[in-house]
C-alpha cells in the first residue's frame, strides 16, 4: 500500500483541518451547546467527606422545592461499573459508602440550574466518617479500614513484581550502579471544555439517547447498557465533538449514567454537565508515582541491567489503574537496550479522586526517573549524555526483552536532528551561569495491541458510501477529540479514492449510525482507524475502477486517481471524472458502498501483564530545552523547546505540529507548576484560576523537527503524534535545570521555592539536591521469571 | 457551571439615589461595579446580597480628568484598561500604570474598575472556595455558615465561635489584601472621596483600610467610593513589582509599591515603600522609607533597604507559593523595584 511520498495527492500536504472552520467560527455544537425541546437540567450532590458511610439520605425537601423534576439516590443505580472489566467497582451514586471529597452522592433534575443548585442544598446525608488514607503510604500502613473489598491486601489495589532475564547476574556484569529515587506529581487534564451529557429516553421506543462529550463512545455504550440494564440496541451514544479530553474523557462517568436514569424518570431530556471543580473530582488524571531505579553500567556507559519500582497513588477507583501499573514499566526497554530488567510495583487505593489515563499515559513517570538518571550515569562516567544514550539506543527491527516489537525506529534520527537545530555542541557546558540546556529521549505505543475487554473482533470499522453526485461519506466510530482524526479519516478516504479532502462527508461517532471504534486513547485512531478507512476506500475504489477501465478501455491496473480524476498512468489524457465513473459503476453494479477494518496483530508476550506495552508501532521524540534560571527568586524560565519526532510519515505536518506543541505545552505545565494537590483530605485547589497551568506568556518558542521512518505497520506509513511527544519535555526541562544551576530537582513540579531549597543546600555543601528522600519499605513478592525472547538468550 | 442566586438589580441615576438605597437596605444591599470580584463570589456563595446597585447609569463616574501638574482625578468605575492605558498615567504615574495592568488579565482588565479594585474583598484560599468545599473543609470565621453573609460591619461575626482554619487559635482573621492598586496609590500619597447618605468625605487611600481580614474597609456600608485624587505628580518616580505565579491571571501574593522623589542630585528626598499581598491591608514600610531618605540610591542603600522588609513581610499560608518565600521574596522584590527606579532617568 505504501506508496513513495511524490506520488501522494492529499498525504504529506498541510491542509486545513476539516473541522477548523466550523470551531474558529464557533459553529461546532458541542455537548453543552446542545438544546432539545422540553429539555431539563441536572446537578450531583458531591461527598463532603474523603472517606465514609454514608447512614441515610433525606431528599424529601429537595423533591418539595418547585421546579425540581426528580431526585435519585445510589439505590436507584446499585449496578456497579468501571472502564476494565477488573475494575468494575464503581458506582454512579455512591450507594453505601463515599471515598474522596466530590464523589456523587445524589443526582437531581429541575426545570433550570438554579433550581437544581439550590435542591442541592435542601438534601441532608448522614454519614459516618472513617478513617481517611490519604497517600501512599497511608495506603501501605493503614490496613483497615478498605477502601474497597478487592485487591491483594489492605489498600493496595495491584501488585506487579517481574524479571526478565537474569538481573542479578546483570547487575553483576557492571563496572558501575546507581540508585535514584524520583516522585512525579500528580496532575490533571485540564480540558478547555468541562464534561457534558445531554440525556433522552424515548419512552414509546424504550430507548435511551445521549449525547456525550466523551472519548469513548464504545465504552459508554457498554456501561450504560450494564448499569440502566437495557439491552445495547437500545441505546445510542453519539459522541458530541470534544473540547479537549487528553484522557479524562476515557472513562464512562456518573454523570452520563444520572443523566440516563433521570431522564427515565421523568421522560423529558435533561443536560448535566460538570462545573469545573466537578472536573477536578472526575479526574482520572496522571498517577503521582515515586520511583526507585537501579541501574548498572559498563564502563563505557553500556547498561547491563535495570531494576524499576514503581508506587502508584491510584486515588479512589480501579479505573484504568491496572493498566496504568503496567505502563509504568512497560517502555523502558523501548528507548534503551536493557538486557535484564526487573520491574516491581504497587497501586494504591486512597481517597482522593481517582486517577487514570492522561496523555502518555503511565510514562512520563518513569521517562523522567530514566532521563534524569542517565545524565546522572553519564557524568558518574565522565561520560557525555547524549553519548550514553546513544550507545544504548534501540534500533529499528528490534525486539525488547519484554517482548515489545519495534518495527522503524527514529531514535537515531531524531537525536541528530535536534541537537543539529538547537546548536547543542555550541551550548553544552558552555552557556553563561543560570542557563543551561537539557536533553531527553522517549517513546510511545500507536495504540494499544489488545482491546480493553478481550474479544476477536476488529478494533476499527469504517463504512464509506459513494453518492452520484460524486460525494462520498465516510462513517467512522472514531471521536475527533481535536487531535483530528476526522481530518485523518477525509484524507485517507479521498487520498486511496483521488478526491480532495472535501469531497469526503464524515459522520463519526454514532453508535446507532457508525461502526466501531473502540475510542481516543493509547494514540490508536489513526493507526486503527486509518487502516479501516484504507480498507473499505480500496474496496470502494474496485467497482469505480472497473467501470472506468472498462469504459476508457484500458485494463485497471494502468488506472491512477487524484484531483477526481481517473486515468490511465500511461496516457493521462484518457480520462474519467470521479463522477462519471461513480455513476458507471452504480448503474453497473448497484449502490456502491463498502466496509474496512483493522484489528493488530502484535507481538505478545505468554506472562501476566504482557498485554500492555504491545503495540503495532511505537513512535520516539527527543527534545532540547533551554532554560534561564533566577538563582535570585528560583523562577526557571523555559527560553526554547526544540523537538523531533518520529512520526513514521506526517500524513499532514500542519496538524501533527500542532499535537507535537499541545504535548510541549502540557509537558512544561506538568514540569513547572501543575500539581493535583491535597490540603486536610480534599483537594487544595479546585479552580482554573488556583490550579497553575501555563498561560500564553509562559509557552516559549517551539521548533519541531518531523523525522519520517515509514513504517511498515503504519496507514501509508504513520505513527501517533498526540501523546508520545509530551514526555521528554520534562526530563529535558529537570536535566537543563541541572545543567544551569547544578541542582537536581527529582521531583516534579520545578518550583522556585524547591529551586532555592536546593540551591541553599548546595551552599551547605549538602547534596544539591531537592526529591523523595527514599521508598516505603514493602516487600514484594518474588518476581515472576519470564522467559526472554531468543535474542536476549544467553 | 455554577450559577448565580437569585437578586434585585437596580441602577440609580444618581450617587444620592445609590446611597439612599445602601442606608435602607443595610447590608442586604452591595454595590456593584465591574461585577469582576462579586459575581465569582455571589455563585459561590460568599455573598447573597438580596439586592445589587449598578452604577451604570451614574453620569461621570467614569471620567478621568485633571492633569500631572494639578493632579489627576479618577472616576471610582474607570476600567483598569482605561487607569492603565492613559497618558497621564503612563507618563507621570507610571507605577499605577504598571500596578492597574498587572490585574489578572486584559479581559478582566477592561471590565474591572479602579474602585470595585480599591474594595476588593481579601483573599484566602480556605475562603475563595465554592460553597461545597468551605462545607468539607469546614466553615471559618470570614464565612460562618454556609448561607453567605452581606459584607456586615457587624464585629459580632468574629464571635461565632468558628475558628480561622489557616490560625486556628486566633481570634481575628487573616485574609490577604490583594488588590494591586492599593499599594501603589498608597505609596502615591493618593486621596480618595466617600459620599454616603450622611454627606461626603476625603480621606486617604491608606485610611481605607483596617488591618483585618473580615473588616478591611473602614468606610460605612452606604458610602460609595466615587473618585481617586492623585496629587501632581511633582517628579515622583514610581514602580510596582509583583510576585505570581504566571505573568498573567493570577493574584499578587507579593506586591511591592515604590514611589521616590529625588534631588536633581539623585538624593531621595521623600520615599514611600508599601506592600501588598502580605497581610490584611497594605502596609508601609517605614524602616525602609528612612533608610532610603536623604540618601542617594546607591547599590549598598538599596541592599540595606531591601533587607529592612524581610521581618516585617509576615505572610500566611493562605495563598499560593510558600509562605516562607513569600516572605524571602520581599527584599528581593523591593531590590528590584529600586534598581529600577535608580537606573530610570527622570521623571519630570
Ligand atoms: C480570575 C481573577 C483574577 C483576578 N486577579 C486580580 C489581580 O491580579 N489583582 C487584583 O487586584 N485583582 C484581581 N482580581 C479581582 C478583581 O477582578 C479586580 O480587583 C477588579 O478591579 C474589581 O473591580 P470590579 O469593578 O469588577 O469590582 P466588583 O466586583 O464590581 O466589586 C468589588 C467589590 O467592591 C465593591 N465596590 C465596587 N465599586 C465600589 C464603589 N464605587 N464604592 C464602594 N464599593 C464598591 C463591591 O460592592 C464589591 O464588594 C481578579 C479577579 C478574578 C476573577
Ligand atoms: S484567614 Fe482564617 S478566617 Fe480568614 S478567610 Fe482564611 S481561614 Fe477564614
Amino acid at each position: 500500500m505504501a506508496k513513495a511520498k511524490s506520488e501522494f495527492s492529499v498525504i504529506g500536504k498541510s491542509l486545513p483541518r476539516v473541522d477548523a472552520g466550523d470551531k474558529c467560527t464557533g459553529r461546532t455544537k458541542y455537548a453543552d451547546d446542545l438544546r432539545l425541546p422540553r429539555m431539563v437540567y441536572g446537578k450531583i450532590l458531591p461527598s463532603i467527606h474523603p472517606h465514609a458511610l454514608i447512614k441515610k439520605i433525606d431528599v424529601s425537601r429537595a423533591e418539595k422545592l418547585p421546579g425540581v423534576l426528580g431526585v435519585i439516590t445510589g439505590r436507584d443505580l446499585p449496578i456497579q461499573f468501571g472502564i476494565m472489566p477488573t475494575s468494575q467497582d464503581e458506582h454512579a451514586l455512591a450507594l453505601d459508602r463515599v471515598r474522596y471529597v466530590g464523589e456523587p452522592v445524589v443526582a437531581v433534575a429541575a426545570l433550570d440550574e438554579e433550581t437544581a443548585e439550590e435542591a442541592l442544598l435542601l438534601i441532608d446525608v448522614q454519614y459516618e466518617p472513617l478513617k481517611a488514607v490519604m497517600s501512599l503510604e497511608d495506603a501501605i500502613n493503614i490496613k483497615e479500614p478498605r477502601i474497597h473489598d478487592y485487591g491483594p491486601e489492605g489498600n493496595l489495589h495491584k501488585i506487579v513484581s517481574i524479571d526478565f532475564g537474569d538481573v542479578d547476574g546483570g547487575f553483576g556484569e557492571a563496572d558501575h550502579i546507581r540508585e535514584d529515587v524520583y516522585f512525579y506529581q500528580g496532575n490533571t487534564h485540564l480540558p478547555m471544555e468541562q464534561h457534558s451529557a445531554v440525556a433522552s429516553w424515548n419512552p414509546s421506543e424504550e430507548k435511551m439517547t445521549i449525547w456525550s462529550a466523551t472519548q469513548t463512545p464504545h465504552y459508554v455504550h457498554r456501561a450504560l447498557a450494564k448499569v440502566l440494564e437495557l439491552p445495547d440496541h437500545k441505546i445510542r451514544v453519539v459522541a458530541a465533538p470534544v473540547g479537549g479530553g487528553f484522557g479524562g474523557k476515557d472513562d464512562p462517568f456518573s454523570h452520563e449514567i444520572c443523566a440516563c436514569k433521570l431522564s427515565m424518570l421523568i421522560g423529558r431530556p435533561i443536560k448535566i454537565t460538570l462545573t469545573r471543580e466537578e472536573v477536578f473530582y472526575a479526574h482520572r488524571g496522571r498517577h503521582p508515582v515515586l520511583m526507585w531505579v537501579k541501574t548498572g553500567v559498563t564502563k563505557d556507559g553500556k547498561i547491563t541491567a535495570m531494576h524499576f519500582k514503581s508506587f502508584l497513588d491510584g486515588g479512589a477507583y480501579g479505573s484504568y489503574g491496572p493498566a496504568s501499573i503496567y505502563y509504568t514499566g512497560a517502555l523502558q526497554t523501548v528507548t534503551y537496550k536493557i538486557p535484564n530488567y526487573r520491574f516491581q510495583a504497587i497501586r494504591a487505593f486512597t481517597n482522593k479522586p481517582a486517577c487514570g489515563p492522561k496523555r502518555a499515559h503511565g510514562t512520563p513517570q518513569p521517562r523522567f526517573a530514566i532521563e534524569r538518571q542517565l545524565d546522572r550515569l553519564a557524568e558518574d562516567l565522565k561520560l557525555d549524555p547524549i553519548a550514553i544514550r546513544q550507545k544504548n539506543m534501540t534500533g529499528p527491527n528490534h525486539v525488547t526483552v519484554n517482548w515489545l516489537k519495534i518495527n522503524s525506529n527514529g531514535s537515531k534520527e531524531c537525536t541528530e536532528e535536534v541537537l543539529k537545530a538547537s546548536g547543542w555542541k555550541t551550548k553544552f557546558g558552555k552557556l553563561p551561569k543560570g542557563k543551561g540546556i537539557g536533553f531527553a529521549l522517549s517513546t510511545y505505543i500507536c495504540g494499544a495491541g489488545l482491546p480493553i475487554y478481550w474479544n476477536e473482533l476488529p478494533q476499527s470499522e469504517v463504512q464509506i458510501q459513494v453518492d452520484r453526485s460524486g460525494l462520498v461519506t465516510a462513517f467512522s466510530g472514531a471521536i475527533d477529540i481535536g487531535q483530528g482524526s476526522n481530518t485523518v479519516l477525509a484524507s485517507l478516504v479521498a487520498e486511496v479514492l483521488g478526491l480532495y479532502q472535501t469531497d469526503v462527508s464524515l459522520v463519526t461517532a454514532d453508535t446507532d449510525l457508525t461502526p466501531i471504534d473502540l475510542g481516543t486513547y493509547s494514540s490508536r485512531v489513526t493507526m486503527m482507524m486509518g487502516h479501516a478507512a484504507i480498507d473499505a476506500a480500496m474496496k470502494v475504489r474496485e467497482p469505480i475502477f472497473e467501470a472506468a477501465a472498462e469504459e476508457m478501455d484500458v485494463s485497471i491496473e494502468k488506472l491512477e486517481a487524484r484531483d477526481r480524476v481517473i486515468f490511465d498512468k500511461e496516457n493521462p489524457e484518457n480520462k474519467l471524472s470521479f463522477k462519471d465513473a461513480a455513476q458507471l459503476a452504480e448503474a453497473k453494479f448497484g449502490p456502491i458502498g463498502a466496509v474496512g477494518s483493522y484489528k493488530p496483530a502484535p507481538k505478545i508476550g505468554q506472562y501476566k501483564g504482557s498485554g500492555v506495552g504491545p503495540s503495532p508501532a511505537y513512535s520516539f521524540s527527543t527534545c532540547v530545552a533551554e532554560v534561564d534560571c533566577d538563582a535570585e527568586t528560583g523562577e526557571v524560565k523555559v527560553e526554547k523547546i526544540w523537538i523531533a519526532h518520529d512520526i513514521g510519515r506526517a500524513l499532514n505536518p500542519l496538524s501533527v505540529i500542532g499535537q507535537v506543541e499541545g504535548s510541549v505545552y502540557m509537558g512544561l505545565g506538568e514540569v513547572l507548576m501543575e500539581e493535583q494537590d491535597f490540603r486536610k483530605n480534599l483537594h487544595k485547589i479546585p479552580s482554573l484560576l488556583d490550579y497553575k497551568s501555563l498561560t500564553f506568556k509562559e509557552m516559549p518558542p517551539v521548533e519541531t523537527i518531523l523525522v519520517e521512518t515509514d513504517e511498515p505497520n503504519g496507514p501509508f506509513g504513520a505513527k501517533e503524534a498526540g501523546q508520545g511527544p509530551l514526555s521528554p519535555v520534562i526530563p529535558a526541562v529537570a536535566n537543563a535545570v541541572y545543567n544551569a544551576l547544578g541542582i537536581h530537582i527529582d521531583e516534579i513540579p520545578i518550583t522556585p521555592e524547591k529551586v532555592l531549597k536546593a540551591l541553599e543546600e548546595k551552599k551547605k555543601g549538602n547534596p544539591p539536591r531537592v526529591g523523595p528522600k527514599g521508598i516505603p519499605s514493602y516487600n514484594f513478592p518474588e518476581p515472576v521469571k519470564v522467559e526472554v525472547p531468543a535474542e536476549w538468550k544467553r | 457551571m455554577l450559577r448565580l442566586p437569585k437578586f434585585q438589580y437596580l441602577t440609580p441615576q444618581n450617587i444620592n439615589d445609590a446611597c439612599k438605597i445602601l442606608a435602607d437596605q443595610g447590608p442586604a444591599a452591595m454595590i456593584v461595579a465591574g461585577g469582576t470580584d462579586i459575581y465569582p463570589k455571589m455563585k459561590r456563595r460568599q455573598f447573597l446580597p438580596k439586592t445589587l446597585i449598578g452604577l451604570r447609569k451614574i453620569d461621570d463616574l467614569d471620567r478621568i480628568s485633571g492633569s500631572a501638574k494639578s493632579g489627576l482625578t479618577l472616576g471610582a468605575s474607570a476600567t483598569l484598561t482605561e487607569v492603565s492605558s492613559h497618558s497621564v498615567v503612563q507618563e507621570s504615574y507610571a507605577g499605577l500604570a504598571k500596578a492597574a495592568g498587572a490585574v489578572s488579565t486584559p479581559i478582566l482588565r477592561n471590565m474591572g474598575t479602579i474602585g470595585g479594585n480599591l474594595c476588593l474583598d481579601t483573599r484566602c484560599n480556605y475562603y475563595d472556595q465554592t460553597h461545597h468545599w468551605r462545607q468539607a473543609i469546614g466553615w471559618c470565621m470570614k464565612a460562618p455558615s454556609g448561607k453567605g453573609w452581606p459584607v456586615l460591619q457587624d464585629s459580632k461575626l468574629n464571635q461565632s465561635g468558628v475558628p480561622c482554619r489557616v490560625a486556628p487559635g486566633s481570634s481575628r482573621c487573616w485574609a490577604v489584601s490583594s488588590t494591586d492598586s492599593a499599594p501603589m496609590l498608597i505609596a502615591l500619597g493618593a486621596k480618595l472621596k466617600l459620599i454616603g447618605s450622611k454627606g461626603e468625605r476625603v480621606i486617604s487611600v491608606k485610611d481605607l483600610y483596617n488591618d483585618d481580614g473580615m473588616f478591611y474597609l473602614s468606610k460605612a456600608h452606604d458610602e460609595i467610593l466615587t473618585e481617586i485624587q492623585l496629587p501632581p505628580s511633582d517628579g515622583i518616580k514610581s514602580t510596582y513589582w509583583k510576585l505570581r505565579r504566571r505573568e498573567s491571571f493570577d493574584f499578587p501574593v507579593l506586591g511591592v509599591a515604590v514611589a521616590l522623589k529625588q534631588a536633581k542630585d539623585g538624593t531621595v528626598e521623600h520615599a514611600k515603600v508599601v506592600l501588598g499581598g502580605i497581610g490584611s491591608c497594605p502596609f508601609e514600610m517605614a524602616e525602609a522609607q528612612n533608610i532610603l531618605t536623604g540618601k542617594r540610591l546607591t547599590e549598598n542603600q538599596i541592599e540595606a533597604a531591601s533587607q529592612s522588609v524581610f521581618n516585617p513581610a509576615r505572610p500566611l499560608d493562605n495563598t499560593d507559593f510558600h509562605l516562607f518565600y513569600r516572605k524571602r521574596m520581599a527584599p528581593v522584590y523591593l531590590k528590584r523595584a529600586l534598581t529600577e527606579l535608580a537606573t530610570m532617568g527622570s521623571n519630570v
